[in-house]
């Protein structure tokens, strides 16, 4: 009896494997579509142009598949896509960092909501709550672009600094210092909203 | 700077676990005898968590079947 595998020839055997690697692939990168969808939502600030995004970027995830690293991190590779579109697109504001204003300290938001209804709120285990969820949305969205982009990876999307840094293709330094002003920048609007 | 503003600063480095061992060790000395600081950690693991889950929104109905169609291989006919 002649076993089928070894009966073909390389070039078929070749093209059988290539085949199947590829919808392996493109299942995978389906299976990640709702994480991928939930970081480009907080990209944009439309659930159409959100769903546009993500449209996009599976439609040259599955054209250059065999760019992906099998092994390595699908999410981020597609996530790389993601924010390469989003910049080609321009719709971005491109505010430079530099040109914002000077955000507050990072304890900022609990100290405002301390000095409105005493130190005591904070013991609270729901004391965020005070926060509604338009203002977080609202919050995120006004952020500047370069901002945004890492506190969303990193706080929306759960990647790590390292991860964010290779998605963005900045270095990891860059990463740290604006997720940590975008965060406190976060907390500036968040007081404003939430302290009257 | 004061042992208070020293943790703050250390604070968002020690939620994301990005820490060096030394810096844990002095941001856990301080959270620990320091019930200011304290409710401020706790008030930012929970703010972290808050944002997460308000600011995540589900993929729409429909786009799923739409991205699979996007698919090249024959599988792409039938949406997982």
């Amino acid at each position: 009896m002649v076993d089928p595998d070894t009966a073909e020839p390389d070039g078929a055997r070749r093209a059988a494997t290539e085949a199947r690697d590829r919808v392996r692939f493109e299942e995978e990168a389906l299976a990640l579509a709702d994480q991928v969808y939930r970081v480009a939502r907080r990209f944009v600030s439309t659930r159409e142009e959100a769903e546009d995004l993500v449209q996009d970027t599976y439609a040259r995830a599955f054209r250059s598949w065999q760019s992906y690293t099998p092994g390595t991190n699908l999410r981020a590779w597609l996530l790389r896509i993601l924010t390469n579109l989003n910049v080609d697109r321009g719709r971005r504001l491109q505010r430079r960092p530099d040109e914002t204003p000077l955000e507050e300290t990072d304890y900022y938001l609990a100290n405002r909501m301390a000095e409105s209804a005493g130190e005591q709120v904070l013991d609270q285990d729901r004391v965020v709550e005070r926060l509604s969820q338009d203002s977080i949305v609202t919050a995120l969205s006004s952020l500047p672009d370069d901002f945004r982009d890492v506190v969303v990876l990193v706080d929306i999307g759960d990647f790590s600094y390292a991860d964010a840094a290779q998605i963005l293709d900045i270095p990891l330094g860059t990463v740290m210092s604006r997720l940590h002003r975008g965060r406190r920048l976060l907390k500036s609007r968040l007081a404003e909203e939430a302290v009257q | 700077m004061t042992d208070c503003d020293k943790c703050e600063e250390l604070l968002q480095g020690y939620l994301d676990r990005e820490l060096t061992d030394d810096e844990v060790v002095i941001a856990e000395a301080h959270l620990n005898g320091c019930d200011y600081c304290r409710r401020r950690y706790r008030f930012e693991e929970s703010l972290r968590v808050y944002v997460r889950t308000t600011a995540a929104e589900r993929m729409p109905p429909g786009l799923m079947e739409r991205l699979a169609q996007l698919r090249v291989t024959d599988a792409g006919a039938t949406p997982i």
